[in-house]
């Protein structure tokens, strides 16, 4: 009969009417400013550099090395490099960078310099609220706005963070026995010198 | 009587002016304020139907009082109002100019005759009906004026569709209203609405609860549906097909006004049909009868607000020849049987009979009429011929 289906299907339409009254569950949307949902795991917005430790100049993972800066697609990061040197976490001489600058105006949260960088230096921040009023200098992070200690890193991609840490302790382990092994072989040739 | 009260201040060379005055202002304020209301309303209705809130934030403004978000239509408002005046370079400056205006006008004119309550009719003709589609035939005009004058193709193709659609819809309009005026006998809404205000064990003679009088008010409201270009007939504006249609070189205020043209169009045609069918500001029940009578008629008038908005989000838009069969297939016939029934309801006199005799008719003619649409559209698995 002509106008059955239209019936069931006001019918269908007034059963999620009332029922969205009745019983929260049906609410697909979240009342955003109050209720949030909590974020996924590989959420990414605009990069951030990684500092060990507590202080940001000193811990800084960033080497200067600008491989980032030259593989940006729409070139919103801007770096300039140090003139002295200051030890890494393995105790290595690196320089680091003087100036660190993204313009998130223009980053497009590609991802690419956190791939590239071959320094665990570079990672995708998951934080979103970032209007603001000044269009020019307000949009433009500097390296002490950027700088984030590892432990945010660790909070934000848990999973992600973890496999990095290894990885570094590790690096880090391996130059130590190299260097003890460098030592003692220093030490074990200086003797074998000694009697002529 | 509040009226008398204030027309009795000013001299008596001014007081058949004032008097207007009064009586015509208070058309536009009020029903100003109903569209508004009912725009939050419509947004909020069709939010829940897709399991939304909707809007749900702007209350007083310069307050933490929220209100349920109904304060939404003033920063509505502020932005129609507020935005640019943009009209097309090629466009035909005057006539664009005019086509809001043009729409505004007989809307608001039909009000005029439109029985709000007991004695609140602003002008109370004798061919109340007949005034009431001859200025709302004049809403094509204006469509077709906005179409034309924008130069621009989804426009024109806009108007051409709104022409069509609301041409052959005002015939099952009209020919459903003409059953009313059989019966009834006159053309003058007050008359139409005293003739529905009796009562027969407390519950009221409305036509609606006659066979010829559903059958008549289901035609009508689904061709008021398409009078007022709501959905599924919005065809005239399918956004998804040709933008906005005629009103797309429409910016800022003129497109608020065509938005509130359009709505006070729908509560116009809503008004005609609750004092054609749903007993005007009648009372269902006689004990309610104390209730005030205008309260009768926005209730009623909610009520029908709330079916185009609860059908508006349930079905989906029709094609174009969709749409002309629907009206001239099943529904111009169906309103013709509709008039045969009207007429042997009249000449039957009363008994149960004739109560028989023409809800068989009418459901027979439905069914043979439903059937035959029907049978045409081969239904079933869609088969795809080259993309597979």
């Amino acid at each position: 009969m002509l106008g059955e289906q239209i019936i069931k299907g006001m019918a269908v339409t007034a059963r999620n009417f009332f029922g969205s009254y009745v019983s929260k569950d049906r609410l697909t949307t979240v009342q955003y400013p109050e209720e949030r949902l909590t974020p996924k795991e590989n959420t990414r917005q605009f990069p951030f550099l990684v500092y060990d430790g507590d202080d940001a100049e000193k811990g800084l993972r960033c080497v200067a090395c600008q491989i980032c800066e030259k593989e940006c697609p729409p070139q919103c990061i801007y770096i300039v490099k140090s003139r002295d040197k200051k030890p890494d976490y393995k105790g290595q001489a690196q320089l680091y960078p003087a100036t660190f600058d993204i313009d998130i105006s223009v980053c497009m949260s590609c991802q690419i310099c956190v791939e590239v960088c071959p320094f665990d230096a570079i990672k995708m921040n998951t934080e979103f609220e970032l209007s603001t009023d000044d269009r020019f200098g307000g949009l433009l992070l500097t390296k002490d706005k950027l700088a984030k200690p590892n432990e945010h890193y660790r909070r934000i991609h848990p999973s992600e963070a973890a496999v990095v840490d290894a990885q570094l302790a590790e690096e880090k382990a391996r130059a130590e026995a190299k260097a003890k092994a460098a030592a003692e072989a220093r030490a074990k040739t200086i003797p074998r010198d000694q009697p002529t | 009587m509040l009226k008398h009260q204030a027309v009795g201040v000013f001299p008596d060379n001014w007081r058949p002016f004032v008097s207007a005055l009064i009586s015509i202002s208070f058309i536009p304020l009020v029903f100003a304020t109903l569209f508004a209301f009912v725009t939050v309303f419509e947004r909020k209705g069709i939010g829940r139907i897709q399991n939304r809130y909707g809007p749900n934030r702007v209350g007083i403004p310069l307050t933490k009082i929220r209100l349920c978000g109904f304060g939404q239509f003033i920063p509505d408002g502020l932005k129609s109002l507020t935005k640019e005046d943009v009209v097309p370079y090629a466009a035909d400056q005057v006539v664009h100019f005019l086509a809001p205006v043009v729409l505004l006008v007989p809307v608001l004119l039909a009000y005029a005759v439109l029985p709000i309550g007991r004695n609140m009719t602003a002008v109370d003709f004798d061919a109340g009906l007949l005034f009431f589609f001859a200025v709302g035939g004049a809403v094509e005009l204006s469509v077709f004026m906005a179409g034309w004058s924008s130069h621009n193709k989804y426009s024109m193709l806009g108007a051409m569709r709104a022409i069509a659609q609301m041409i052959s819809y005002e015939v099952p309009l009209i020919l459903s209203a003409v059953t009313v005026i059989m019966i009834v006998g006159s053309l003058k809404l007050a008359d139409i609405v005293a003739a529905q205000n009796l009562y027969t064990f407390g519950i009221a003679h409305w036509f609606v609860f006659t066979p010829w009088g559903l059958a008549g008010f289901i035609l009508f409201f689904i061709a008021s549906l398409a009078e007022s270009n709501r959905s599924p007939f919005d065809l005239p504006e399918a956004e998804s097909e040709i933008i906005a249609g005629y009103f797309t070189e429409y910016s800022g205020f003129k497109f608020a006004l065509f938005f509130l043209g359009e709505y006070l169009g729908m509560f116009a045609i809503s008004g005609l049909g609750i004092t054609l069918f749903l007993g005007g500001w009648t009372a269902p029940f006689s004990f309610l009868a104390w209730v005030p009578s205008y309260l009768w008629f926005f209730a009623k008038l909610m009520a029908l607000v709330f079916i185009f908005i609860w059908i508006r989000g349930t079905l989906p838009r029709l094609r174009m020849d969709q749409l002309m069969n629907f009206a001239w297939k099943f529904m111009l016939p169906l309103a013709l049987v509709n008039i045969v029934t009207a007429g042997l309801w009249h000449f039957m006199g009363a008994g149960w009979s004739r109560w028989g005799v023409c809800s068989a008719l009418i459901f027979g003619a439905y069914a043979i009429l439903g059937r035959g649409l029907m049978q045409n559209q081969k239904l079933g698995k869609r088969i795809y011929r080259y993309a597979e």
